[in-house]
């Protein structure tokens, strides 16, 4: 690799590591300190590795060198160091021997200390989800403003809020209990699979900013099952469901960021290592009695790892779904079952259904009334899909819906050529 | 939204074929995932075993008013709804309606 492109890669790789460190070392009271330091041993690599070349070992070198500013801060801020010096729990005479530990347990442990201390639900969803893209995963708050397709000062403003209200609820930066884990682990996993979804299911047409929010929450949860006492089977569930998911990325995004439905995918550039992946750990997901929103999520993502209609594919995603909506109701699993029992049970069924969901104000309940209706009574499919086209904003839904229309016109036409004939 | 309780009488059909009941499961879950996917299911619910005692005054003890199945309650489950006759109309989906069975619907008074 070569210099050019070697910093910015251990940025977004040790940047994390070191900074999970220090902020452990010093509690979120001083979360910009462990900042500062982390981002001036990058600086210096910067200046130094430019003039005098690449030491022999990188990484250890940015260790090492976050280790001595980190012992030179608390040299030259003896007050400070008083002041914090209890809750290092180090006294001050005796901080010159504080040993910053840098090896890969430390790391994870204060990784796994700093993800429960960020998804903390003192703060809403969506500043967790900043704060765990800015403190675990080093995103600027420009970068975040990207993906979220907003502007840097909400961001800079939702980031700022959120650290306070850590601050204030003086949340711990530390190793959870277990019974802190199995109180807190839900809110964690929701957190984690938002952050997820932000990627997989956003509208922003930079893909490869989406595909690397899908990478950091992946990388989070694995952190999780690493650790033996978070290692449960709805992270192994959630993780299994992020793989499935991920394995369709490449044939679900068109060249310009827009998506290609399902029935259109190749499946030749569907990953097969990840759906591998997913197989895996979603067997090790189903090692206990816990059945999560999570399980079932992965098991029809599963389903779905099967291009080919068979009546035992949809029946199971049928059950699937009837099942996580009496765990958790959502819109969209409303219309994916739906959709679902349309293919299982014919669409006279599934239109009666369909018709008693009530969600008329969301473009894909049209469309997909326009879908059952198709070959039913194609008129009906066509009103349907205009409903669809007026009620979105986003031209790749108008581009997908355009050419669901364009289909049920032909045929409406072909029958019309028909009774003239 | 208030919530409505319904009492499932007499759906079991002690005849039915392994492959019946299969077909009667999904009906059920069909039906139940239905109440779910329009947001109005509170509570699942549960099947109930079908013996039982009943306890009367005087520390009478019987077997259940089980000489009568279409008495016996099968089961129940909690549905969301704005009226009773919201919940009514939820309640004609019922698989149990098929093999002579009733639903009872009641509004739950919350103490």
């Amino acid at each position: 690799m070569k210099q050019t492109e070697l910093i910015p890669h251990l940025f977004r790789t040790e940047y994390r590591k070191i900074v999970a460190v220090l902020y452990k070392l010093f509690g979120i009271e001083h979360i910009e300190i462990a900042e500062d330091i982390a981002s001036d041993t990058f600086l210096l690599a910067s200046e130094l590795w430019g003039l005098k070349g690449l030491p022999e070992n990188p990484t250890a070198w940015l260790y090492t060198v976050a280790k001595n500013k980190t012992k030179d801060y608390l040299k030259h801020h003896s007050i400070f160091t008083q002041k914090i010096s209890k809750e290092i729990k180090y006294s001050a005479a005796t901080f010159h021997e504080i040993e910053i530990d840098l090896s890969t347990q430390n790391i994870n442990d204060s990784q796994l200390a700093m993800i429960f201390a960020v998804c903390h639900p003192c703060n809403p969803a969506e500043t967790q989800i900043g704060l765990a893209l800015n403190l675990l995963c080093g995103f600027s708050a420009m970068e975040i403003a990207n993906a979220f397709l907003t502007n840097k000062e909400v961001i800079y403003k939702r980031l700022q809020r959120g650290k306070e209200k850590l601050r204030t609820e003086k949340i711990k930066i530390e190793q959870p209990g277990l019974s802190e884990i199995n109180e807190r682990l839900p809110a964690v996993l929701l957190t984690l699979y938002l952050l997820f979804n932000e990627g997989y299911y956003s509208s922003n047409q930079d893909v490869s900013l989406r595909k690397d929010l899908c990478f950091e929450a992946m990388r989070l949860i694995y952190l999780l099952i690493e650790n033996t006492y978070t290692n449960t089977p709805a992270v192994n569930a959630l993780f299994s469901l992020m793989c499935f998911h991920s394995s369709r990325f490449e044939a679900r995004i068109n060249e310009d960021g827009g998506t290609i439905l399902y029935e259109d995918q190749d499946i030749n550039l569907w990953d097969k290592e990840l759906i591998e992946k997913g197989e895996y750990y979603l067997n090790l997901a189903s090692s206990g009695d816990e059945l999560s929103k999570y399980h079932l999520e992965a098991a029809i993502a599963y389903w779905h790892t099967h291009k080919e209609d068979t009546a035992q594919k949809w029946e199971n995603i049928l059950q699937l779904y009837n099942q996580l909506l009496q765990i958790e109701y959502s819109p969209m699993a409303a219309l994916n079952r739906t959709f679902a029992l349309a293919k299982a049970n014919g669409k006279k069924d599934a239109i009666a259904e369909a018709e008693k969901l009530n969600l008329t104000d969301h473009h894909l309940y049209y469309s997909l009334l326009g879908n059952l209706y198709t070959d039913v009574d194609n008129a009906k499919a066509l009103e349907h899909y205009q409903r669809a086209l007026s009620l979105t904003n986003s031209n790749s839904d108008k581009v997908t819906i355009g050419k669901k229309m364009e289909e049920v016109m032909s045929k409406l036409l072909e029958r019309f050529e028909f009774s003239k004939s | 939204m208030k919530d409505f309780l319904f009492l499932f009488r007499g759906n079991g059909t002690p005849s039915a074929s392994p492959d019946e009941m299969q077909a009667m499961t999904k009906r059920w879950m069909d039906w139940i995932g239905g109440i779910a996917a329009q947001n109005k299911l509170g509570d699942r619910g549960n099947r109930l075993f079908p013996s039982g005692k009943v306890i009367k005054p005087g520390n009478v003890i019987t077997d259940g008013p089980y000489s009568e199945i279409k008495e016996s309650i099968g089961g129940y489950s909690i549905v969301k709804a704005d009226s009773l006759e919201e919940a009514t109309e939820l309640a004609k989906g019922c698989p149990g309606l098929t093999v002579g069975g009733t639903v009872e619907v009641r509004e739950i008074n919350a103490m």
